[in-house]
């Protein structure tokens, strides 16, 4: 009995130990439960569809679904010599189906990404192979075009066996694996994309810049005026940030524009000639311009709050302990702005290097990022599995920011206004 | 900010020209807004300021490209407000209720693998909104959802909650959770206790995160462009292929319009803000 009494029991004689187990339990449920909805929602429709891009960006299973018979007859073949018969045969076979399905195309197009001249050569056997006899078909199929002889275009045709491929990825940095399997770089005039990805760092990177100097100052007189002016300033910041982005890009067009009225100012103050008015817009001056100012708020409104909480006083002691104006504020007061520095570059790095509106409306061909590039290939070339390929590495590189900076200067609770 | 009568020149001049760079960074972050303004009522159809307009002649001025927003032939405008409406109305409605739950349970201290959980929900705020239209456009397009309003509507959602979830957790943060005890205590059941105790409380968090909501559905553009067919058009969608074709003063008047839409919207989250200070304030 006396072992009993170490153990306080509930009054259902029930240890009140077990029973605060439970009653955490149900507690535990509930919270889940209420978050279970959006965390479901998220997972269906946006986890699983950004995974979802990652098998489609190394899905290749074009070509080998449509030469099935290929593919298994070359099986055993080396890829040293002329293929044998047998693979011709199931060649024949296949492409056959597909020029009765009239998805032949697809085909010439995909092998010919593969290895150049590709199309031509499939075209005519398109045609010839209607009257094509029973039997002996590696000798009709070489009579056709004399390529049929060259053994690369076999290899070419067994390189794409494979269901999955990572060749979106290398040319997402302008790379290719070539006929013997190693992996090059395309020739000089073709590397569009690594140009792209540079620039694209570039131009987040100056944003930021350019919004981190505009916005301490501000953000400082902001944080040490009293409230009653502070309050009339802040509404410059947050009117831009409540407004419609479009309306901001479209300001811009008016004010860069050739004729526009950052121009008529110059002209006026005579820095340059009424006849030789600066392009200022579809340029990188244009993307860095408008970007810069799109993205201030973002940069204010952090630091702001991390001013707000120095006490003035601080810079008062650092001032009355000797310390020169300068000195007190690079010792003092600059050190306990860094989470707000650090809050507000990586929000607008982040939000900069994924920009895609205003580069895509101010910032004609040579202020393009890699976001428009990404939107080109969804909506124009179709070539998803690409779009797919350079979405992921523009994600993965954001992550990858996101966990320096957490590893740097720790993720706090992202404060809005 | 006037100086103490001690401060030597130097510092005088370093301070004028620190109030000089200030002004120069507001002129700015606020004056391209002030162009549109008046070039909306420009009574030609260039976008630049005529000799008319410099010499204040009332003749130059007209209201002519409101009323081609409003009353113009073949014009997409209409069809673009109400389909942003809806939109934006259903999309803030589905994001405030998902948030909501999702805060209340994040913010309970029983709540397993917090950090996780808290990353997944905020994820769709830090992807960047190209990779994002391109997840939900497969999506959609995979259950049969795209060019439709729900399709819209749920993608806005996604891109909506966060806001909400972030704004709701930090009112949630200066919550007395004694006095649901106590209405419990009391007698009132969870569903009452909510209603009546935790929403009004909660509330300015709400809605300050649904106005987040909003404005993320009703100017958002990248994932509705992937999304939109025809009949889907919104407000952005029309600017942007208005932009990309050419600038008409139309769409300066209809700038205008969003431009006052959201200086409504600037001064609704800044009341709601100073009383959710406010309330928290007696709550500590």
């Amino acid at each position: 009995m006396s072992s009993e009494t170490g153990k306080i029991l509930t009054t259902d004689g029930i240890p009140l130990e077990e029973s605060l187990k439970q009653a955490e339990k149900k507690n535990k449920i509930k919270a889940f439960l209420l978050v279970a909805p959006l965390l479901l929602f998220l997972i269906i429709t946006y986890m699983i569809p950004i995974g979802d891009m990652f098998s489609r960006s190394i899905d290749d299973k074009m070509v080998t679904n449509m030469l099935p018979k290929t593919y298994k007859a070359m099986e055993n073949w080396d890829g040293k010599e002329l293929p044998p018969e047998e693979v011709f045969e199931a060649f024949y076979l296949d492409y056959k189906i597909l020029v009765k399905n009239k998805t032949a195309g697809k085909l010439q197009t995909q092998l010919n990404y593969e290895k150049n001249g590709f199309k031509s050569v499939l075209k005519k056997l398109a045609r010839k192979q209607k009257k094509f006899e029973e039997g002996n078909y590696k000798e009709q199929i070489m009579k056709v075009h004399k390529r049929w002889r060259n053994v690369e275009y076999w290899r070419a045709i067994k390189r794409r066996a494979p269901s999955y491929t990572y060749s979106k990825y290398l040319k997402g940095v302008d790379m290719y694996s070539n006929e013997d399997g190693k992996i090059v770089q395309v020739s000089e005039d073709r590397r569009i994309h690594r140009i792209l990805w540079i620039r694209t760092v570039e131009v987040a990177f100056f944003v930021t810049l350019f919004c981190f100097l505009m916005a301490y100052p501000i953000a400082h007189l902001l944080a040490t005026l009293p409230m009653k002016y502070s309050n009339l300033l802040m509404i410059c910041v947050l009117l831009p940030f409540w407004t419609s982005l479009l309306v901001r890009t479209a300001s811009w067009m008016i004010l860069l524009q050739q004729q526009g009225i950052v121009n008529d100012f110059f002209v006026w103050t005579g820095l340059v000639a009424d006849d030789n008015r600066p392009e200022m817009m579809y340029n990188k001056t244009g993307t860095y311009v408008a970007m810069t100012q799109i993205l201030l708020p973002f940069m204010v409104l952090p630091l702001y709050s991390v001013m707000k909480t120095i006490s003035p006083s601080l810079m008062r002691a650092g001032k009355s302990l000797g310390a020169t104006p300068a000195v007190a504020f690079f010792k003092v007061y600059f050190p306990l702005t860094i989470p707000g520095i650090g809050a507000g570059c990586l929000l607008v790095f982040i939000l900069a290097i994924g920009y895609y509106i205003t580069p895509a409306l101010v910032g004609g061909a040579s202020g393009t990022l890699i976001s428009n590039q990404i939107a080109y290939h969804m909506k124009s070339t179709l070539d998803w599995s690409f779009a797919s390929a350079m979405g992921l590495m523009l994600l993965t590189g954001v992550l990858a920011i996101y966990w320096i900076y957490n590893k740097l200067v720790g993720v706090d609770n992202i404060k809005l206004g | 900010m006037a100086l103490p009568k001690y401060t030597e020149p130097h510092y005088r001049i370093w301070h004028y020209f620190y109030l000089l760079i200030c002004g120069c960074v507001f002129f700015f972050l606020i004056a391209p807004l002030f162009v549109i303004f008046p070039l909306s009522f420009n009574a030609e159809e260039f976008l630049v300021f005529s000799d008319g307009m410099k010499r204040l002649d009332p003749d130059a001025f007209s209201l002519r490209w409101y009323k081609d927003m409003i009353y113009g032939t073949k014009n997409p405008w209409g069809l673009a407000a109400r389909n942003s409406f809806i939109i934006a109305i259903f999309a803030t409605l589905g994001s405030i209720i998902l948030g909501t739950l999702a805060a209340l349970g994040l913010s309970s201290r029983h709540m397993p693998y917090k950090g996780l959980i808290m990353a997944i929900l905020i994820s769709p705020m830090i992807v960047p909104l190209i990779i994002s239209g391109v997840a939900i456009f497969f999506f959609m397009a995979k259950v049969g959802l795209a060019a439709t309003h729900l399709g819209i509507i749920l993608a806005h959602i996604i891109l909506g909650t966060p806001f909400v979830v972030i704004t709701v957790t930090a009112t949630l943060s200066g919550f007395d959770h004694s006095i649901t005890r106590a209405a419990s205590s009391l007698g009132s059941n969870p569903y009452n206790t909510f209603m009546k105790i935790t929403l009004p409380l909660i509330l300015p968090g709400v809605i300050s995160g649904g106005l987040f909501a909003f404005v993320t559905s009703f100017d958002e553009v990248v994932v509705v462009l992937f999304l939109a067919g025809l009949d889907n058009t919104t407000i952005p969608i029309q600017m942007w292929t208005g932009l990309r074709e050419q600038l008409s003063p139309t769409i300066l008047a209809v700038a205008t319009c969003l431009i006052i839409l959201s200086v409504l919207i600037l001064l609704t989250a800044e009341l709601l803000r100073r009383r959710s200070e406010r309330l928290r304030g007696i709550n500590r």
